[in-house]
């Protein structure tokens, strides 16, 4: 019985897996955070002040736990994160007008604490990574992880300039294909094989290309940043994260050991209990 | 059956065994939620050591207890010279005239519980059952007391302490009002609740 | 008793003068060290205890949160983050309550499965088993009340969704929606009395309905893998000859299992506690936002298989709309168990000794159960509903056929006397 219920349920989950697979468009670059690199957290929150601060805050934690946590020391915590002159026991707020903000992006820019647990790390830091130039946006960037986000490409000094890479197609875009084939169709020349030939793979831009002296940094070291502004998010989406694991270790060692003992205990008692002799064959479970 | 279920010698220890494990786990997983009754980080920020400017503070005037810290009403006093010359004039009628039982850091356990003479900085609560008293600086008979010098009177049971914080003999309260640990940081700025650079 | 008259040291005295005052001695004997449970338990008897566990953990977790929780519209969202923050190890208290409700489920739904399987719930426990659907009835409105509380935008969806749920009654719908929430949207006002309800109420009528559960299994004794009373066949004593004492016997076993348990129970509070976003999801780590719904909503996967079902109904029937239909089929799923008792026919409890096709059946029913579980957490497709709907007729099956297959079958023979375990 319990090897038939084992194989349907497996079967039925590689089915439902197989046809409601994941989508995305995007191919995303892994990325796994490291909350023990002290020197990145610091970097990133470095980084975080001068590039992202500004605009959005991270109203659930305060400023005396993340110097703590990061191992910074509370005077220069004042002097170079707390540069409003709070107290070093507030929350790390901003202090853009949520109006403001409304009106200059259309959006509120979002509170940063959780973002890499609303989303998740490695889609952080691929969204930082893939603004390119659109200059039918805004803010004349697009981005490939997040399309039409409406935000400026805050990293571009470090990064530079980013430009789509496109493979197979010609520099037309779709409306113009149709209008070219229709007044090929109107003028007698269209032949169907030659214009599928230019224009009947669809647009793919697979890759972003940054124009070589346009941004402060080289393209390991913007790597780098970037890596480090997700894991200082990371560390902020659940500051007692190492902690967490790090405590996991012993309580679960504990639980081993009092295992043991249990177990133990629970044998020597049992050997009052006469076992049931193995039934008759008739009377046999099914399911051995 | 349950007439076997008698406690062998191998039962006794295993039991014994188990149990003492038992007993530490629990009292390990007792922990978090007991530590979780502690001041929050938050609580403990929100009682981080204030700054208190006391540059306009005249002699014989009083600053308080508006600077609370860690919500607690803290007296800063700035006695005239006159006061300080006659302060230890009516030891014999104080409790604890030399602060020996009383709580105060080393640097306050002097003749005026102070870092400076003429600036006194004390917590505002009186040492009986948590009362704030209230400040009556002038020399003048007062309902409480006719032959008063000046200090500070607490409304609930009635003690009385001198413009040092020192508590009057025979009254409710034990001990003096308690000084916390403070520093200078500049000419006229005193930081209340962190004495770490203090010399 | 006789002993301490013999024998008056203090600790006996203390007894005697306790027991003459309230019946300390007689409890722990019919309850513990003279109720004979059969001695061939197996895994599957283990999950009562892990559940009554799992129930002291949230109430003693559950009442060190609410000591720093706001329930308030505005508090909320921020207090979760000042529980998980700023207070000392308030993340474990955290994590271990959002983990437990997640846990107490899954023991549940073991817990259920054991009596499907072994006939738990015929004759003479039909109240126990009654009992325990009211037990599940009250712990999904617990879990539901509760996952309200973060006030993340999840929680607010999800509830967004379950109270609109009660607006496809049909004539008072609407105004009973808004009664329920207390306004015109999900606000603070629901989540003040739904805090009430989560905190106070349900636990309270959780602690009683349990504790009635368990009085009533001990007054008729307990089933076990074989489906024979134990009871009817007792040694001179009046002892079954089957049985053996909970205490210490069954006691020192289930201490192992509850050891067990707490290590896989830790292993995710440590390790993963959102469990990739089946415990905690990825939306509700921002706060409610009643103007932005997010983009897949599912309720938490413990509520999965009864809303594929409610998903399932897509077309109106005898004039009343779809939507009706779904809460009927969704009901109807959470209490058509109550009616086993009634539709089991089969001469013999166990699926140990039941036919090829009640085994089948069952087989079906976990199938459908999971399977449809699982379709409730991926957005609607005309494949999913598809399937769900084929899970939906499996899933009834089970249950309405039962009358019909169990009394077909052929059955094995029940032995005299337990078999296996140990």
């Amino acid at each position: 019985m319990k090897s038939t219920f084992v194989g349907m349920v497996i079967i039925t989950l590689i089915c439902g897996v197989s046809l409601f697979g994941a989508e995305t468009d995007w191919e995303l670059e892994p990325m796994k955070p490291d909350l023990k690199d002290q020197d990145s957290l610091q970097r990133g929150l470095a980084l975080y002040r001068d590039f992202c601060f500004g605009c959005h805050s991270l109203q659930y934690q305060r400023y005396e736990k993340t110097a703590d946590d990061l191992g910074i020391p509370h005077d220069l915590m004042e002097e170079y994160v707390l540069v409003t002159g709070e107290p070093i026991g507030s929350y790390m707020s901003n202090s853009m007008s949520m109006e403001d903000a409304k009106k200059w992006f259309g959006a509120a820019p979002p509170d940063l604490t959780m973002v890499t647990r609303v989303r998740s790390p490695k889609w952080v830091y691929n969204f930082l990574q893939t603004f390119y130039i659109d200059e039918s946006r805004p803010f004349g960037v697009n981005n490939k992880v997040f399309p039409n986000v409406a935000m400026p490409h805050a990293l571009l000094p470090l990064q530079g300039v980013a430009i789509e890479e496109c493979f197979g197609y010609q520099s037309l875009d779709v409306l113009l294909r149709d209008e070219v084939i229709e007044a090929a169709i109107r003028e007698g020349t269209y032949e169907p094989e030659e214009y599928d030939q230019g224009f009947g793979r669809e647009l793919n831009c697979p890759e972003l290309k940054v124009i070589a002296g346009t941004g402060s940094m080289s393209e390991e070291e913007f790597e780098q940043a970037t890596f480090d502004i997700v894991n200082f998010l990371h560390y902020m989406g659940d500051p007692s994260r190492q902690a967490r694991m790090d405590l996991g270790k012993y309580v679960i060692g504990f639980l081993i050991v009092l295992l043991i003992f249990a177990y133990l205990l629970r044998r020597e008692y049992w050997k009052d209990i006469p076992k049931p002799a193995r039934s008759p064959a008739e009377h046999m479970p099914t399911e051995h | 059956m349950t007439e076997s279920t008698n406690l062998t010698v191998s039962r006794r220890y295993l039991l014994l065994a188990t149990s003492t494990v038992t007993a530490v786990g629990t009292a390990a997983a007792a922990v978090p939620f007991v530590r979780s009754w502690n001041p929050s980080a938050k609580a403990r920020a929100l009682g981080a050591p204030i700054k208190v400017d006391i540059a306009k503070l005249q002699p014989g005037e009083l600053l308080g207890p508006v600077p609370a810290w860690r919500g607690q009403p803290i007296f800063v006093l700035h006695r005239t010279e006159e006061v300080i010359a006659r302060l230890n004039e009516q030891n014999r009628n104080l409790a604890d005239a030399y602060s020996k039982k009383s709580e105060q850091p080393d640097y306050a356990a002097n003749s005026t519980r102070s870092i400076r003479p003429e600036i006194g900085v004390y917590v505002g609560l009186c040492t009986h059952l948590g009362c704030s008293p209230k400040y009556y600086g002038e020399v003048r008979p007062q309902k409480f007391a006719t032959n008063w010098q000046g200090g500070f009177f607490c409304p609930c049971h009635g003690s009385r302490f001198d413009l040092a914080g020192r508590v009057e003999k025979n009254l409710p309260a034990p001990t003096n009002l308690p000084v916390p640990p403070y520093q200078f940081i500049a000419e006229t700025i005193v930081l209340i609740g962190d004495d770490t650079q203090a010399s | 008793m006789s002993e301490s008259i013999k024998n008056p040291n203090w600790l006996s005295r203390s007894l005697a003068w306790v027991d003459a005052r309230i019946p300390w001695t007689n409890t722990l004997e019919k309850h513990a060290t003279k109720y004979y449970a059969p001695k061939n338990f197996n895994v599957w008897y283990v999950f009562g205890v892990l559940a009554s566990f799992i129930l002291g953990l949230q109430l003693l977790t559950g009442l060190w949160l609410t000591m720093s929780y706001e329930p308030t519209s505005e508090g909320a969202f921020r207090s979760v983050e000042y529980i998980m923050r700023e207070v000392d190890f308030g993340w474990l208290v955290r994590y271990l309550h959002s983990t437990g409700a997640s846990a107490f489920f899954l023991v549940i739904y073991l817990h259920m499965f054991r009596g499907f399987a072994y006939g738990s719930y015929r004759k003479p426990r039909e109240l126990i088993w009654l009992i325990g659907i009211a037990i599940y009835l009250v712990l999904m409105a617990e879990g539901f009340f509760g996952y309200l509380l973060p006030w993340g935008n999840m929680s607010f969806w999800g509830a967004q969704v379950i109270v609109s749920l009660v607006g496809a009654v049909p004539i008072f719908g609407p105004d009973l929606m808004e009664w329920v929430r207390g306004d015109f949207v999900m606000s603070g006002i629901t989540l003040n009395r739904f805090f009430a309800l989560h905190v106070f109420a349900l636990p309270a009528a959780l602690v009683g309905l349990v504790f009635v559960h368990i009085v009533a299994l001990h007054h008729v004794g307990s089933n076990n893998p074989d489906g024979i009373e134990i009871k009817e066949n007792k040694n001179e004593k009046g002892v079954p000859v089957d049985g053996i004492p909970f205490h210490p016997y069954y006691t020192v076993h289930d201490f192992v299992a509850v050891i067990l348990f707490l290590i896989a129970f830790c292993a995710v509070v440590f390790y993963a506690p959102e469990m990739f976003g089946y415990f905690i999801e990825k939306p509700n780590f921002e706060i409610a936002n009643s103007l932005k719904t997010p983009e897949h909503i599912a309720p938490v996967w413990y509520y999965t298989p009864f809303y594929a079902m409610l998903r399932a109904a897509t077309f109106p029937l005898f004039g009343l709309d779809a939507k009706f239909w779904g809460l009927v089929v969704m009901a109807g799923a959470i209490l058509i168990p109550a009616a086993l008792p009634w539709l089991d026919r089969s001469p013999v409890k166990s699926i140990r000794y039941k036919g090829r096709i009640s085994k089948f059946m069952l087989g079906l029913l976990v199938v459908s159960f999971i399977v449809l579980g699982y379709l409730g957490t991926i957005p609607p497709s005309p494949l999913a509903t598809a399937i769900a709907q084929i899970g939906t007729m499996l899933y009834f099956s089970y249950f309405l056929l039962m009358p019909w297959y169990t009394r077909r079958e052929k059955t094995k023979p029940v032995p005299e006397r337990v078999t296996g375990g140990h």
